[in-house]
């Protein structure tokens, strides 16, 4: 504890610990949001269909497609079990045909991410097809209500 | 006993909410008992150590 | 917080606090259990399956509190070599290690009747299992060595290179396009869930809590135990 050596007080060394903390975090920091910006196109679970038409596809590569299910699109095809309907971002739409189960919170006007291929036709054809729901959690009855009196928000995104 | 049947069935969707609930049960509880038995154990111990040592550091003065 | 560094300063606060938090957690969550099973009602799209909410929702914000109290705790013991701060992180990582693996299971029981799936390697998900990861690594690490200090500096380096971890987690249903929806309680423009589903979320998050707590001075008491045994061991054999 001489004074003519002050790098060896404990509190330079905890002030030196203390520095080597926070710059080995922001070293890390900034080393997380290099990979993940160098990543981004993988992390992305889904594309819109705006992102679809700006996307170079192979042909036949499986890629997911996410959007809203189009008011009054849906309709069942003859043989019962096939699904078709149109998915959009509001600025862009893309017809899909699926034959399989339908998870319980598809229906019109709600979020889906559908998992297939973009077919010569422009039509995209799901092998899965997924529900994804909004943050907004409220009674029935607070949604009609909402609905009658006009301040329904519907979703933008 | 109608509603009470209507209420564990929680509109079809049982097989999943209650599990949900049950296992988030079982993982807590077990949590909180291994670390009761944990403590117990280590006070016990402890306990132990220290009356023996006391014994033998007082063995120790008497002879 | 160096009146708290010494471990019997410490139990003389802590021991008269065990019983408030123990009947908090009891109370709150048995509050949280009514009214989230049977006063709240169901939601406009999901039925009755957004009771799952209310556990799956708090198990997902203690797996993140506990965490950033774990890297907290670890960055003490690193700089100051604060002994209680390193014992409170190894008490906390089985505590958060729990409530990530209800967070996981009771969302994916909740993703399989709405969303159609059990898991999807979404940025959500995938970040939440790395966390299970990064506490399971925690807890491996810290016994991995003969030497106790060596895995207690291996083990707190890694909790505070995980913590780069809680806000990629925070923020993965923003930055990224995700299955999982955006956060509906913590956000800019306040929550987006009704007062009648809201309250029963945040008396089982209380709950939670204090639940923590309760488990964490539990554990810390019996780490502080531990480390006297190997004290008097250690005097044993050198005396």
């Amino acid at each position: 504890m001489s004074a003519s050596s002050p790098m060896r007080t404990p509190a330079t060394r905890k002030r030196r610990r203390l520095y080597a903390v926070l710059a080995g975090l922001t070293m890390l920091g900034i080393a997380a949001a290099l990979v993940l910006t160098a990543f981004q196109d993988n992390i992305v679970f889904f594309y819109s269909p705006s992102d679809l038409t700006e996307k170079e596809l192979r042909p036949g590569q499986n890629i997911r497609l996410g959007g809203l299910v189009e008011e009054g699109s849906v309709k069942k095809a003859a043989d019962g079990v096939t699904t078709e309907f149109v998915i959009t971002d509001l600025s862009k739409t893309v017809p899909v045909r699926y034959g399989g189960l339908l998870p319980d919170l598809f229906r019109e006007g709600q979020g889906v991410v559908s998992q297939g291929t973009l077919g010569p036709d422009g039509v995209f054809v799901a092998s899965e097809v997924l529900a994804k729901h909004d943050e907004k959690y409220m009674p029935p009855e607070v949604a009609d209500a909402l609905k009658r009196s006009g301040q329904w928000k519907e979703p933008t995104k | 006993m109608e509603t009470l049947t209507e209420f564990f069935a929680m509109g079809g969707y049982a097989p999943y909410i209650w599990p949900a609930y049950i296992l988030a049960a079982i993982i807590l509880v077990t949590l909180l008992g291994l670390s009761l038995r944990d403590l117990r154990r280590n006070e016990n111990t402890l306990k132990a150590l220290r009356t023996e040592r006391r014994g033998r550091t007082g063995d120790e003065v008497s002879s | 917080m160096h009146r708290f560094a010494n471990p019997n300063q410490f139990l003389r606060i802590a021991n008269p606090v065990l019983p408030w938090v123990a009947w908090l957690a009891a109370l709150s969550i048995g509050t949280g259990l009514y009214l989230g099973l049977i006063q709240a009602p169901q939601d406009y799209q999901q039925g009755e399956t957004v009771r799952i909410m209310y556990v799956h929702v708090p198990a997902a914000w203690m797996a993140l509190f506990v965490y950033a109290s774990m890297a907290i705790a670890s960055a003490t013991a690193l700089i100051w070599r604060h002994p209680l701060g390193f014992l409170a992180a190894k008490a906390s990582a089985p505590i958060g290690a729990c409530f990530t693996v209800i967070c996981l299971a009771t969302g994916s029981l909740w993703g399989k009747p709405m969303w159609g799936t059990w898991w999807e390697w979404d940025a959500r998900m995938t970040s939440v299992l790395i966390l299970l990861f990064l506490y399971i690594g925690y807890m491996a690490l810290v016994d991995a060595f003969d030497e106790p200090t060596r895995g207690q500096r291996a083990a707190s380096i890694l909790a505070l290179v995980g913590a780069v971890n809680v806000p990629i987690i925070k923020f993965s249903v923003d930055w990224w396009n995700t299955l999982h929806q955006p956060a509906s309680v913590v956000r800019l423009d306040g929550p987006a869930i009704h007062p009648s589903m809201l309250w029963p979320l945040l008396i089982m998050a209380v709950g939670f809590t204090a639940f923590y707590f309760a488990v964490l001075i539990v554990r810390l008491r019996s780490e502080i135990a531990a480390a006297k045994i190997r004290n008097i061991r250690i005097g044993q054999v050198h005396g």
